[in-house]
């Protein structure tokens, strides 16, 4: 069964998103900001998956991702923002900074399986 | 709804678009017709019937065809089809074609668009050595309100979601007031035009691939088979043919055959070109 790590400071968000990643067969984790994030990345080395919030508390997605893609690790997990940042330059900001895909929220369920089809995940 | 205002509606949609809807679906002509009558100070379904009956008002044939019609689609519609496109199809037809450097593909019921543009955009990633062929692609559909939306090539946020990789949208797209629309530098080369696929077809000319896909779901085997076997005529002899994922050639027409290399519904055509097989109006 393969671990997703939901970021996510809203709580519904996070409560949805584990809903769902449960009927796609996924084994969920949460953090509420990035730094948390981080700590569950750093604990679980075989992590394959993060959904990442952008505008978070404490430590943001971007700063979250940014540190992750620098830490020395065996497996890099897939990352797919998944935020309210809908416009081209952010985007493509995610994307230079080690993103593999993006979702813009709202989302539906059928866009999250379709992006983690996308990515591999599933 | 009265039970003959029910007959009439189907019977008249059976006969000018091939759609089959059968018994007891009153709730759905009355969701999508009902709102057309209102909109022209109509009296409900009832003032509709006498209207189409009368045959006076085209415009009104026109309106209740089109809103009867699922517009649905997505870009890489099931994914498969279109990998298998990429792998199985186009690069024995590429080879086949090198002298001429010249392929036609016709998406026969392209709906808003998005399956002609996932076949370019599939085109141009990875198939860079055919930037100068004369590769012609021929978007057609019944609705005039999907074609008009297909040929704008604008998508809202949900709609370039699903199906479309984020790099894709970034490449090809770019943002506008209503969501996403199709890049204007980016020379798409479809040609759009209004086609019913129950009347001739043959103007189109001939093809090398052929997507027909998640349209004959809605019809009748015997108006299956006439489609088919006319569109058969308009393919050359190493011609492919696309069908959806629910849909198949199978018990309905010998004129394909079935790619055994692809689990997606991918035909080639087999035999001679059928007898003239006449178009339903
Ligand atoms: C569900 S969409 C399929 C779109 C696309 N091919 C796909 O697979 O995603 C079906 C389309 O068929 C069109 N259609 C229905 N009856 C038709 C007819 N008699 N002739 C041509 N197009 C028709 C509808 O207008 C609609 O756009």
């Amino acid at each position: 069964m393969k671990t997703i790590l939901l970021v996510d400071d809203s709580r519904a968000v996070r409560l949805v998103g584990r809903r769902m990643m449960g009927t796609l067969g996924l084994n969920v984790l949460e953090a509420e900001d990035g730094k948390q994030a981080l700590e569950v990345a750093r604990a679980n080395p075989e992590l394959d998956a993060v959904l990442l919030d952008w505008n978070m508390p404490i430590m943001d997605g971007m700063e979250f991702l940014t540190a992750l893609r620098n830490e020395e690790r065996d497996k890099q997990p897939i990352v797919v923002m998944c935020t309210t940042e809908n416009d081209m330059p952010q985007i493509v900001q995610a994307m230079q900074a080690g993103a593999n895909e993006y979702i813009m929220k709202p989302f539906t369920e059928d866009i999250v399986r379709d992006k983690l089809e996308e990515t591999g995940v599933l | 709804m009265s039970p003959e205002d029910y007959t009439y509606i189907t019977k008249y949609l059976l006969d000018t678009t091939g759609l089959s809807l059968g018994e007891n679906k009153e709730y759905l002509l009355e969701a999508r017709l009902i709102p057309i009558a209102q909109s022209r100070g109509m009296n409900g379904i009832e003032d509709l019937v006498l209207s189409l009956r009368s045959q006076l008002d085209q415009s009104l044939k026109t309106e209740v065809m089109e809103a009867m019609t699922t517009n649905e689609s997505s870009f890489f519609r099931d994914k498969r089809p279109f990998e298998e496109f990429k792998t199985s199809i186009l690069p024995d037809l590429i080879a086949e074609r090198k002298i001429s450097k010249k392929l036609r593909i016709w998406c026969a019921a392209c709906s808003n668009g998005q399956e002609p543009y996932s076949i370019v955009m599939s085109l141009r990633e990875n198939f860079p050595e055919l930037i100068d062929w004369n590769i012609q692609i021929v978007g057609t559909d019944l609705c005039t309100k999907a074609l008009h939306r297909a040929e704008a090539g604008v998508y809202s946020q949900f709609e370039v979601q699903r199906g479309l990789p984020v790099q894709l949208l970034m490449k090809y797209f770019e943002q506008c007031e209503q969501g996403w629309k199709i890049k204007s530098d980016f020379d798409v080369g479809i040609q759009w035009k209004h086609l019913n696929l129950l009347e001739d077809f043959k103007h189109l000319g001939m093809f090398d691939i052929v997507f027909c896909r998640n349209v004959l779901i809605y019809f009748e085997p015997d108006l299956k088979k006439n489609i088919l076997d006319r569109i058969r005529n308009q393919m050359n002899s190493s011609g492919v043919l696309l069908l959806g994922a629910a849909e198949t050639v199978l018990g309905i027409s010998d004129h394909y055959s079935k790619l055994p290399e692809c689990q997606s519904a991918i035909y080639r055509v087999s035999g001679q070109k059928t007898q003239e097989t006449q178009e339903v109006t």
